[in-house]
């Protein structure tokens, strides 16, 4: 069993992790020149001049495939405690979760026949 | 108080050693390909090149930190430091050999085990896609934009099937800590014998989540320039590939510990060594598998073309989703018949 105790190398590691970060970046900012013009301070676009912004909308299809991953995720971290018990919950554990499973695959098929998954 | 002085040890070990392995990657990358090219790669610096990494390292250094007018500074400047805080914290979970043991007292070669390790190790991965993502938003650049949201749709995308492929391994070990999946791999039990179609879903899955040829879209030089780092200098471009190759390290060391027994070979418990000559044996073991995916990686990346993002997105929802379910299907049902339930 875990107890928090095991928790706080985890702690230790975030605080050396972000330390290693902090310090470099600093760093680079310490040692690296400073000489900053106009034309080398904005974005760049092939060597021709940036036209507008990049705050444009861009395809619906992303926020889709976003919508899609949050309820598929959540239905395969439902699967992690049922496959962590699975030897003691036997065979009608089995047959629940294949019940479970067989739902969740109706449902994808319906987003297929949707057709919110193409990308043309 | 000595526990966690040893926990400190042991957290430096093993931040230095995953900073080596990915300098020296980056070498190895630019060798393998001369190879594949009939090149010789890097031979300036030191003898064979080897001091090529660190050459690179102090360039990124010294060079000039540009931050363009029309992006939104904190975040730029936040995105390639989420990127490599979390490529540094998957570390933690993972078994590098079995316990040492000096004057009676056990020291075991993991910063901690918890039984929520594999968990873990997705909740970390999926924190990563923030930092590209809010990297790419920031530099206010069209193809910084386009890589970052080709990046986290691609691997919000093959982290469900990611997940779904690693849950028929569960149900055979029945826990979710890394040490008890390696420990139950002792000798050649290794779970890619018993469940391949879950390796190559997870491997697959692995190429994609760490933007690796063919799966490298979100920086495909040819259409985007760099992707979402188009707009970074100096060593947060730096941290950028670098978190790329410590999460090709680090999922060499998970697809070893998951699939292929971790730091367990068959025969080498009968040669009767010491214990503390065993464990580092054994941790060597755990490295000679990783470096031989490391290879792996690199071997695809300079031999297989590039995807294109409609068959990308195609594979991961309609080939591997489904494919990971049925996998999960078949290893219940030949459970069942086995008479494991």
């Amino acid at each position: 069993m875990s107890t928090p105790a095991d928790y706080l190398p985890i702690l230790l590691q975030f605080i050396a992790a972000l330390g290693f970060v902090v310090l470099t970046i600093g760093a680079t900012h310490l040692l690296g020149p400073k000489r900053h013009t106009n034309v080398k301070n904005e974005t760049f676009e092939c060597g021709i001049e940036s036209v507008g912004n990049a705050r444009v909308p861009f395809s619906i299809k992303y926020f889709l495939v976003a919508i899609l991953f949050v309820l598929f995720d959540v239905e395969v971290i439902f699967m992690y405690p049922w496959a962590v018990n699975f030897k003691s919950l036997g065979v009608r554990g089995l047959i629940e979760m294949f019940m479970f499973m067989s739902l969740l695959l109706l449902g994808f098929f319906y987003i297929i026949k949707k057709g919110a998954l193409k990308w043309e | 108080m000595e526990f966690i002085i040893y926990k400190i040890i042991l957290i430096s070990a093993v931040l230095g050693l995953t900073l080596l392995v990915a300098m020296y990657s980056t070498y190895a990358e630019r060798k393998v390909a001369a190879f594949m090219q009939d090149r010789l790669g890097p031979n300036r610096a030191g003898p064979f090149g080897l001091l090529q990494p660190l050459a690179d390292g102090i360039k990124m250094f010294m060079k000039e930190e540009i931050i363009p007018d029309v992006s939104n500074k904190v975040l730029f400047v936040l995105g390639p430091c989420i990127a490599m805080v979390t490529a540094l914290m998957t570390g933690v979970v993972i078994p590098w050999g079995p316990d040492l043991i000096i004057g009676g007292t056990h020291y075991p070669l993991q910063i901690t085990d918890v039984n929520i390790g594999v968990l873990y190790v997705f909740g970390v991965v999926s924190i990563g896609v923030y930092g590209i993502m809010i990297g790419g938003w920031a530099s206010n650049n069209k193809y910084a934009l386009l890589g970052a949201i080709r990046a986290s749709s691609q691997m919000i995308s093959y982290e469900v099937a990611m997940g779904l492929s690693i849950i028929s391994i569960i149900m055979m070990t029945g826990t979710l800590s890394l040490r008890e999946i390696v420990e139950q791999q002792a000798g050649a039990h290794w779970n890619v014998f018993y469940s391949p179609l879950a390796f190559i879903i997870f491997l697959i899955c692995a190429f994609a989540e760490c933007n690796r040829t063919p799966f490298d879209l979100p920086e495909c030089e040819t259409e985007l320039i760099g992707g979402y780092h188009t707009e970074y200098s100096s060593m947060k471009l730096g941290f950028y590939l670098f978190a790329e190759y410590i999460n090709m390290f680090i999922s060499s060391a998970i697809i070893s510990c998951v699939f292929f027994g971790g730091y367990n070979f068959p025969g080498v418990d009968s040669l009767g060594l010491s214990n503390n000559i065993m464990a580092f044996l054994h941790a060597g073991i755990l490295f000679g598998k990783i470096f031989f995916f490391i290879f792996f990686f690199m071997w695809v990346r300079w031999t297989i073309p590039r995807f294109r993002y409609d068959q990308l997105m195609n594979l991961g929802w309609k080939g591997l989703l489904p494919l990971s379910m049925v996998n999960i299907f078949i290893t219940g049902i030949v459970m069942y018949l086995a008479g494991k339930l």
